[in-house]
């Protein structure tokens, strides 16, 4: 029974049948491209072949693809940030948006204004999809870096390894990010939610 | 004394790290006396606790998303079939847990 299960186990055609959903879905999490979340599935099973021998098994299989994947998503991102590094980025004052917020005395030009109740806005339901318009509005770099950050849960340090940046210019990146988006919405949906007296 | 911009940077940083005893303590005085940026702390925390409830919510939506078809069958194809050309054996024996 036990050999039966490991014998059916290295057969990556039932890998893919029983594990390629969950693993396409963690990719998306990370990738937001079908395209790309499809190549790194392929090839983690393909790896996952070539390390069967060392799979100790006393995790799941689902837990060790994943542990596969991860790794297979972070080179890929990593690949991509050696071949248009971000330290471009941070160089460029152009899409940076605290260079238009601030005087040069450091003080916010235009004063922070309230939002209304944030739970009342909330049920309106409509903050995702003005998130979601924000943040395509973002350079691909400030979004993958917030993306990674937020949503992913990477820690900073993890991060930085990931982009190849030094941990001053991971901070100054996701710091634009915050900036861009705060301001993005405040435009847009906050504009229409704001409320009085509560700041 | 720290500027309102020097303020906003520790306020992000403070999301990704904890922040030394000086930065906590020049941020909480900046803090005390500026309206603005009082505001822009509260607010860059809300934008997280909103986006993470929404994030949340957006990938229930998603828990039943499928790898795509052509794209499953591609994979098969690029996995060595199963009838023997593999060349991979499975180990001896699983350790014993």
């Amino acid at each position: 029974m036990q050999k039966d299960s490991i014998l059916r186990a290295t057969d990556p055609d039932e890998w893919l049948e029983s594990h390629g959903d969950a693993l396409f879905r963690f990719a998306m999490k990370h990738l937001h491209d079908s395209a790309s979340a499809e190549d790194v599935v392929q090839e983690t099973l393909l790896a996952a072949l070539q390390t069967w021998d060392r799979f100790a098994g006393n995790a799941s299989e689902r837990t060790w693809l994943t542990s596969i994947l991860k790794h297979k998503i972070a080179d890929l991102i990593h690949k991509q940030s050696r071949e248009s590094p971000f330290e471009n980025d941070v160089q460029d004052s152009h899409g940076n948006p605290a260079a238009c917020l601030f005087d040069q005395r450091g003080e916010w030009v235009v004063p922070q204004r309230a939002w209304g109740d944030p739970d009342a806005m909330y049920e309106q339901n409509r903050f995702w999809e003005a998130f979601t318009c924000c943040y395509d509005g973002l350079s691909p770099k400030l979004a993958t870096a917030f993306s990674l950050r937020e949503f992913s849960g990477f820690s900073i340090d993890e991060l930085c390894e990931i982009l190849n940046i030094s941990s001053s210019n991971c901070s100054v990146i996701l710091y634009r990010a915050r900036l861009a988006l705060k301001a993005c919405l405040e435009s847009g949906w906050f504009d229409n939610t704001i409320r009085e007296g509560v700041s | 004394m720290l500027t309102c911009k020097d303020a906003s940077h520790l306020v992000s940083h403070s999301q990704d790290r904890t922040l030394g005893f000086r930065e906590r303590w020049e941020l909480r005085i900046h803090l005390w006396m500026c309206v603005n940026c009082r505001r822009f702390e509260r607010q860059i925390g809300l934008m997280r606790r909103l986006l993470r409830q929404s994030a949340r919510q957006a990938e229930a939506e998603a828990a039943d998303r499928q790898l795509p078809a052509e794209a499953r069958e591609r994979i098969r194809q690029a996995l060595p079939s199963s009838n023997g050309t593999r060349t991979t054996q499975p180990p001896e024996k699983r350790p014993s847990s």
